[in-house]
């Protein structure tokens, strides 16, 4: 293949990345700017999103489409529901200080991940794509599937960005981000806003898990690489930006791709965390994050 | 009318409020003051419900609400402006008003009224709050906790660091609420302030409150002051 045709491939597989990369590291952001929790188990609800919807797919009979749309829903609410528990259970009970949660939540990264070993296994499984139709480039064929994650995540990511900014749940969110003390003076309820954002940021997670699960499989360890890379996108962005988590998951999910098919997926991830580096050392605040 | 009786509360393994006895009417300007560190916020945030107290109660109109989680106590109609201000930068002027009255309903003639009585406000309703100056951004602590419709106002320091202009601003202010019932809990330290705008003062040091006389009674250099402001 030509240079062109080539990079082209390259940029599409990197948007696919990013697509999927920019829905966990929302989520992350969300728990880590409202709750200032760092959710070392946002990974495995990444994983828990792609094993439910292997299951779904494989009670809901019918067509493929089907399956997927149940799991598209089920998944993300059950693993939201989850995270609620997690949060009543844990994280309220050590008043969400920070350096306590981070351990608490290594914990139930074990438990997650223990737990999905035990009920479903040490193989990986495939979750069928909702359709097969394929993009025909001059160059090469492309799944159209690819292109719908791109869409649909895009569509997500619109909708909790209008959801921040313009309605009223967001302002109570923001509110509550900035001064948790005062937002309660005026009546907002912080533990049920807590509640609601921890079960948001892992259902975002799932929502990304079932577009991606298609594209690849199910299995009890998959949660490792969104989480690093979540928290790579979370710090260069700058911690609690959305606005500059979604320009660093661009950035990343981008040149993963093009790294990765041009040289190597390792180099990727090196120079990834070689720009972490350089961002903690040179702006700690990140790329778009306020300065405290 | 807010009455607090044998209040105690502190943080951890310190109590700072060591039995408080202390009443704010309706109608009425009631200055607390005191040296720093002698309270005078911990008792604010205690009447809010953010610090728990260890004994005593705090009843409004004769219910009580000390006990209540935090997030009710504003719902019984008191507003706290804290001290620092404390507004939600990131947000607008708009959204800060709008957090104010989330108990409220979002009543457009309270916003009105409010806009009214700090008319600055309403040309900057979509800046952010934290590009505004010192004096407005104090107007606008006061008026996010005026959305709220309160029957108490508690008023943590809010001529700190004003020009003088500023301070008669917020002096007027205060007086026209006080003028339509609300009952006035005001934290100050300058004398000639509280001279101005105070019913009852209230002299708090090391936890309690030591005094509690009739403005009326107090010239610039009544020993209280000396005693406990130290001016
Ligand atoms: N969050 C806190 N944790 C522990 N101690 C505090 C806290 N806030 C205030 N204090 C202590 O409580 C005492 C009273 O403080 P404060 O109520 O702020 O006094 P004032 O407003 O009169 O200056 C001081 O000794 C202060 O150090
Ligand atoms: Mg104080």
């Amino acid at each position: 293949m030509a240079f062109g045709p080539f990079l082209l491939l390259a940029l599409m597989e990197g948007l696919v990345t990013a697509a999927v990369l920019s829905l966990a590291a929302v989520g992350l952001s969300l728990v880590f700017g409202v709750m200032r929790v760092v959710n070392v188990a946002h990974g495995e609800f990444f994983m828990l999103g792609a094993v439910i919807a292997w299951f779904v797919s494989t009670m809901v009979p019918g067509p493929a489409w089907l399956a997927f749309a149940a799991a598209l829903i089920v998944a993300p609410v059950l693993v939201a529901a989850l995270a609620a528990m997690v949060d009543g259970l844990v994280l309220k009970r050590l008043s969400y200080n920070p350096e306590a949660t981070i351990l608490a939540t290594i914990g139930v990264m074990y438990m997650i991940q223990q737990a999905a070993l035990s009920y479903y296994g040490p193989d990986a499984r495939p979750v069928l794509a909702p359709f097969s139709w394929r993009l025909q480039l001059p160059w090469f064929g492309y799944s159209g599937y690819k292109l719908f994650v791109v869409l649909a995540a895009g569509l997500v990511l619109l909708a909790v960005w209008l959801g921040l900014t313009r309605s009223k749940a967001g302002l109570v969110m923001r509110a509550t981000q900035v001064d948790r003390e005062v937002a309660q003076a005026f009546g907002i309820n912080v533990g049920l806003v807590y509640r609601g954002v921890f079960a948001l940021g892992a259902g975002l997670a799932a929502l990304g898990a079932v577009l991606y699960v298609p594209i690849s499989q199910a299995h009890y360890l998959m949660g490792h690489d969104p989480l690093l890379l979540s928290f790579i996108v979370v710090i260069i962005g700058g911690l609690g930006s959305l606005r500059g988590t979604l320009v660093a998951a661009l950035v990343i999910g981008l040149s993963d791709g093009v790294i990765s098919m041009f040289f190597s997926p390792t180099l990727a991830k090196i120079l990834a965390t070689l720009l972490v580096g350089l961002v903690l050392v040179f702006r700690p605040q990140g790329l778009f994050g306020a300065k405290e | 009318m807010l009455e607090l009786k044998g209040i105690r509360a502190g943080y951890g393994a310190v109590t700072v409020l060591q039995g408080v006895d202390f009443t704010a009417k309706s109608g009425e300007v009631t200055c607390i003051m005191g040296r720093n560190g002698a309270g005078k916020t911990t008792l604010l945030k205690t009447i809010m419900g953010l610090v728990a107290p260890r004994a005593g109660e705090i009843t409004l109109e004769g219910a009580v609400i000390s006990g209540l989680p935090a997030h009710q106590v504003p719902g019984r109609g008191l507003a706290w402006v804290p001290q620092g201000r404390r507004l939600f930068g990131p947000l607008t002027v708009a959204e800060n008003l709008e957090i104010g009255g989330l108990l409220g309903g979002h009543k457009p003639q309270v916003k009105e009224r409010v806009l009214e009585l700090f008319p600055r406000l309403r040309e900057r309703l979509n800046q952010q709050a934290s590009t505004l100056s010192g004096g407005e951004q104090q107007m606008l602590a006061i008026a996010r906790g005026l959305c709220l419709e309160p029957k108490v106002l508690l008023l943590d320091e809010p001529t700190e660091g004003l020009q003088p202009s500023m301070i008669a601003l917020i002096r007027d202010s205060v007086l026209q609420l006080k003028a339509t019932g609300v009952a006035v809990v005001l934290v100050e330290q300058r004398v000639e302030a509280v001279l101005q705008m105070a019913d009852q003062v209230a002299f708090m040091a090391q936890g309690a409150i030591r005094a509690m006389v009739v403005a009326q009674q107090l010239s610039p250099n009544a020993p209280e002051f000396a005693e406990f402001v130290g001016v």
